[in-house]
């Protein structure tokens, strides 16, 4: 089988598995309205499947930031950080997130994804070890495979079974980086951090936090689990993205220890990309702001949050394991998750349709998350629709 | 302790490997393809490895995965493991 002709089999399984539902995945938004409308074809739909968690995509500062970033800077570097791409405001942005957490240094990266890869393959080399959690995100994965280190997977939360991998380790334990996430995207739980703490302590190795989705949602300012844990001094490597709470593109890491700095010069996806444009720089920083001022719209955020996780636990839907702004609906079969999608979409309602392998315990998920500018009404609305839908999907 | 051979590690894997597919009418021998013969997506692959570290008490880093395709492999590998401990 050539390389086309093995990409045709791929397409071909593809299809076989859900052939009616292929027009779920990278459906064509036409027009985006606000933090929670948009236009796909002919439909107004209500967004219930972005990561907009603070709803901020529209706010002023924002727009009116990256306008005169624009203005003044052009529409982009045109080069890496490490020649002509060091702008001003890409040391700004590092300066305010390395003070918004407390810590030493900080680095800004062109993409989340890069963020993960570029730390992960920084830190971690051959004859190293990399604990990763089994729901880690695919950027996780990449960035242990780009780093040659040995990678070892432990079941999803469960801290026994990290401490069993941990012990199998022996003295290599202390070249080990343990790899979690905040809020898990697919299922939207939460990390038992405490706990992990205490036995990357005991085992004296190296702990990765990524709080990509938890940045902005949890904790007084919305540093994330580490702030709601208080565990910011425990933590020895944040990421996170600015592509989620902050509704730019980007991610960074920020750690206490003043060695992250030689990632600078050593990692591939710092070093040979282009850097972050003026436009997303000057957006992110104003979305800093506003994020750590935003008290009120993480209330909302979870009170939304709240209402529409107990509405379907009460519905009889089986939904992820703790209230989260990410509600997941957990379906038995593709068939079934791609009925529950259509019947949203028919009552304009937009959410992720997410499938096997990429979901949890072979699972299909229906996953829906919420953000602080949807109102009372439309929760109100999404679960009516959700409670219809149950009997006629559930037979 | 003693020594488990490659031979004992072989016939454990087929076992567990008949458990893990949930169907008791598949034949599996050493040169079973655990892709082609056992349909294992790379999930279902991973979900394994945690049961075979548990089973023998190893970890197996996923990045020693990549040249395993038949039961014979994944012997191999978990033996290597087992011997270097």
């Amino acid at each position: 089988m050539n390389l086309l002709e093995k990409l045709d089999a791929a397409a071909a399984a593809r299809k076989a598995q859900l052939p009616e539902g292929l027009s779920a995945f990278g459906i064509p938004i036409d027009e985006a309205f606000s933090a929670t409308e948009a236009r796909i074809g002919k439909r107004r739909v209500l967004m219930l499947g972005t990561n907009n968690y603070l709803g901020l995509s529209f706010s002023s500062e924002c727009r009116d930031a990256a306008h005169e970033a624009i203005d003044q800077e052009g529409t982009g570097t045109t080069g890496s950080r490490m020649a002509n791409g060091n702008y001003y405001g890409h040391r700004a942005l590092e300066q305010e997130l390395a003070e918004f957490y407390h810590c030493r240094e900080c680095i800004v990266f062109t993409t989340g994804y890069q963020a993960n890869l570029g730390t992960i393959s920084g830190l971690v080399g051959s004859g190293d070890v990399v604990l990763i959690d089994g729901d880690a995100h695919a950027s996780i994965y990449d960035g242990c495979i780009l780093s040659g280190a040995d990678v070892i997977r432990f079941r999803h939360n469960d801290t026994n079974d990290l401490e069993k991998r941990l012990r199998r380790l022996g003295d290599r334990s202390k070249n080990t980086l343990i790899i979690i996430e905040g809020i898990y995207s697919m299922l939207g739980d939460q990390a038992p951090l405490a706990e992990i703490v205490k036995l990357k302590n005991a085992y004296h190795s190296t702990l990765l936090l990524d709080e990509a989705h938890s940045l902005g949602v949890l904790g007084e300012t919305g540093q994330g689990l580490v702030e709601k844990t208080g565990m910011i001094d425990e933590v020895d490597f944040i990421t996170g993205t600015f592509s989620k709470s902050l509704c730019g593109i980007g991610g960074f890491c920020v750690s206490r220890h003043a060695q992250l700095n030689q990632l600078r010069y050593i990692s591939h996806p710092y070093i040979f990309t282009a850097s972050p444009s003026p436009a997303t720089i000057a957006s992110t920083r104003a979305a800093l702001k506003l994020l750590r001022d935003g008290q009120l719209l993480r209330k909302q955020l979870w009170k939304n949050a709240q209402q529409l996780y107990t509405s379907l636990q009460a519905t009889g839907y089986a939904v992820g394991p703790q209230p989260s702004p990410i509600v997941a609906v957990l379906l038995d079969s593709p068939k079934q998750a791609l009925a529950l999608w259509n019947g949203l979409m028919e009552h304009d309602i937009y959410v992720n349709l997410v499938l096997p392998p990429a979901a949890p315990e072979g699972k299909s998920l229906i996953r829906c998350s919420v953000n602080a500018a949807h109102t009372s009404e439309q929760i109100d609305r999404v679960c009516q629709v959700f409670t219809e839908l149950h009997t006629v999907i559930m037979q | 302790m003693s020594e488990i051979t490659l031979e004992q590690i072989t016939e454990l894997l087929c076992q567990q490997l008949i458990q893990f597919t949930n169907n008791d009418e598949v034949t599996i021998s050493s040169e079973t393809n655990l892709i082609t013969h056992l349909a294992i997506d790379s999930i279902k692959l991973l979900n394994l490895v945690m049961e075979i570290e548990d089973h023998f008490d190893i970890s197996v880093p996923l990045n020693t995965l990549v040249d395993v395709l038949t039961v014979q492999d994944l012997a191999n590998l978990i033996y290597k493991i087992k011997s270097s401990q």
